[in-house]
């Protein structure tokens, strides 16, 4: 999905109540509440870990606006959202789960579970489904069983838990890869619920940073550094990875 | 208190000038159970007095946290209580998510005593039958308030409210020279002691060590209760 052009300073004559439907000159809209900042977001969910990286670049059109703006947001303790797209939407729904999250916790008396931040995060983006939340985002816990789990969503809110997933301007060169080395050759090969990643830590992580590093090659958006963290039961390692800067 | 032709709702003054379901309603918090508050230079505590009505259930939760730099013990109608922290928690998280800092505890108690004030004056409502101990913590420092169900705020150094509160209040009178400086363990201590002088009631596994410690200090002796000290740290 590509987000409506950047601001233009010149607006067709035309602007204006509905033009014939046959005819062509439909005209743009002069300003657009939208804007994309780029980004990537990757997650693998393993056995027991889940690793959530993204990359810290933020721009807008074709220029840098900064090399140092994350994209993890922590909700709870475990429980982790990655965001790419516009930052004004992006900021705006870290702030609507966290209340959320403490409203939940006032009311439960424990923090919220990733498949219930989950579930919320589907139903609020899919609340906006004509004015959607310009957002792309991954939701990232360990499940009560200790194993990883990983949620993809489109920005109004259609999701599941996957085992590994990307989103943001660098998820077409990404995905592939990780289909390519975690995912089973055919469902036959591997059933079909244990096609999560079953690397070793270590492995995973390797490879999300080789992921990046290419994507950093091709994607004009995705660079500068990325954020890794892994999340374990015994909790949260941070680790910043370098990327090119240009 | 004498019942009286004055005194059927809240929207009626008696000759002398007095609303007496307000008075009854403040009644109502004398009935309830003991919670006590005080405060030094860096901490504020919370006690309450918990007492299951039988071996067959566990006593009802009086202290609550309204959020992460601000608590309340309640003493009266726990349910009026419990609908006053609801909004007291709604109120800071739309402070938070607006100002992104927390929420002034003065601003906060200013809310509820609002909020007191028009159950006061309308004929289809009632008095609030809890008292308010608000505990917190803020730019200012640490802030200790009583929220009455007249209306009123008033801050202390220390308070108790409740049953046998009176008692509680002598104690904390007269040591209160000694909370501004006192570490946290020495305000726990303190607030055990107001709670309950001979410790005949308090047997939590947890309270032992702040009882041993003012046992020692002072060569007392007690036994054993129920417990209730939560205390809100800086």
């Amino acid at each position: 999905m590509l987000a409506p052009p950047p601001f233009r300073l010149h607006t067709p004559a035309s602007v204006g109540p509905a033009n014939a439907s046959s005819d062509n000159t439909r005209s743009r809209p002069a300003w657009s509440p939208y804007d994309d900042n780029g980004g990537t977001c990757v997650a693998v969910a393993g056995s027991d870990y889940c690793i959530v990286a993204a990359s810290t670049r933020l721009s807008t059109g074709f220029s840098i606006l900064t090399r140092d703006c994350s994209k993890l947001f922590k909700i709870s303790e475990q429980v982790y959202i990655a965001s790419a797209g516009f930052q004004g939407d992006v900021r705006a729904l870290q702030k609507m789960l966290q209340t959320r999250n403490v409203m939940y916790e006032h009311i439960h008396r424990k923090p919220m579970s990733a498949s219930a931040l989950a579930q919320l995060l589907g139903n609020n983006l899919y609340y906006k489904r004509f004015f959607p939340y310009f957002t792309w985002n991954l939701c990232v816990g360990l499940d009560p069983e200790g194993k990883g789990s990983v949620y993809t969503y489109d920005p109004v809110g259609s999701f599941e838990r996957v085992g590994f997933s990307c989103q943001g301007s660098g998820k077409d060169l990404i995905q592939p890869v990780l289909d390519n080395q975690l995912k089973a050759a055919s469902p036959l090969v591997v059933p079909a619920k244990d096609w999560m990643s079953a690397l070793p830590l270590e492995q995973a992580q390797d490879l999300v940073r080789d992921a990046f590093v290419s994507a950093g090659e091709r994607d004009i958006y995705t660079g500068d550094s990325v954020e890794i963290l892994t999340i374990t039961k015994d909790g949260v390692n941070k680790e910043i990875l370098d990327l090119k800067k240009d | 208190m004498f019942r009286n032709q004055y005194d059927t709702d809240v929207v009626t003054w008696s000759p002398q000038g007095r609303i007496h379901q307000v008075e009854y309603a403040m009644e109502a918090v004398k009935q309830g159970s003991t919670a006590v508050a005080l405060k030094s230079n860096t901490h504020v505590v919370l006690a309450t007095l918990n007492r299951a009505d039988s071996e067959l259930t566990s006593s009802l939760q009086k202290i609550f946290k309204v959020d992460d730099h601000l608590g309340i013990a309640a003493s009266g109608l726990i349910s009026d209580g419990r609908s006053l922290c609801k909004f007291m928690r709604s109120e800071c998280l739309n402070h938070r998510y607006v100002y992104e800092s927390a929420m002034p505890v003065t601003r906060l108690v200013r809310e509820v005593a609002d909020n007191a004030q028009v159950c006061t004056q309308r004929s289809w409502k009632r008095p609030y039958g809890v008292g308010l101990l608000v505990a917190g913590h803020d730019k200012s420092g640490p802030r200790l308030f009583y929220c009455c169900p007249s209306g009123n705020y008033y801050e202390y150094l220390a308070h108790a409210i409740g049953g046998r509160s009176q008692a509680a209040r002598t104690y904390l009178e007269r040591k209160h020279e000694e909370y501004p400086d006192a570490s946290l363990d020495g305000l726990i201590g303190h607030a055990l002691q107001a709670l309950d002088q001979d410790f005949k009631e308090l047997d939590e596994a947890s309270l032992q060590p702040y009882i041993q410690a003012l046992r020692d200090a002072e060569g007392g002796d007690g036994g054993g209760g129920a417990d209730g000290a939560a205390p809100m740290e800086s």
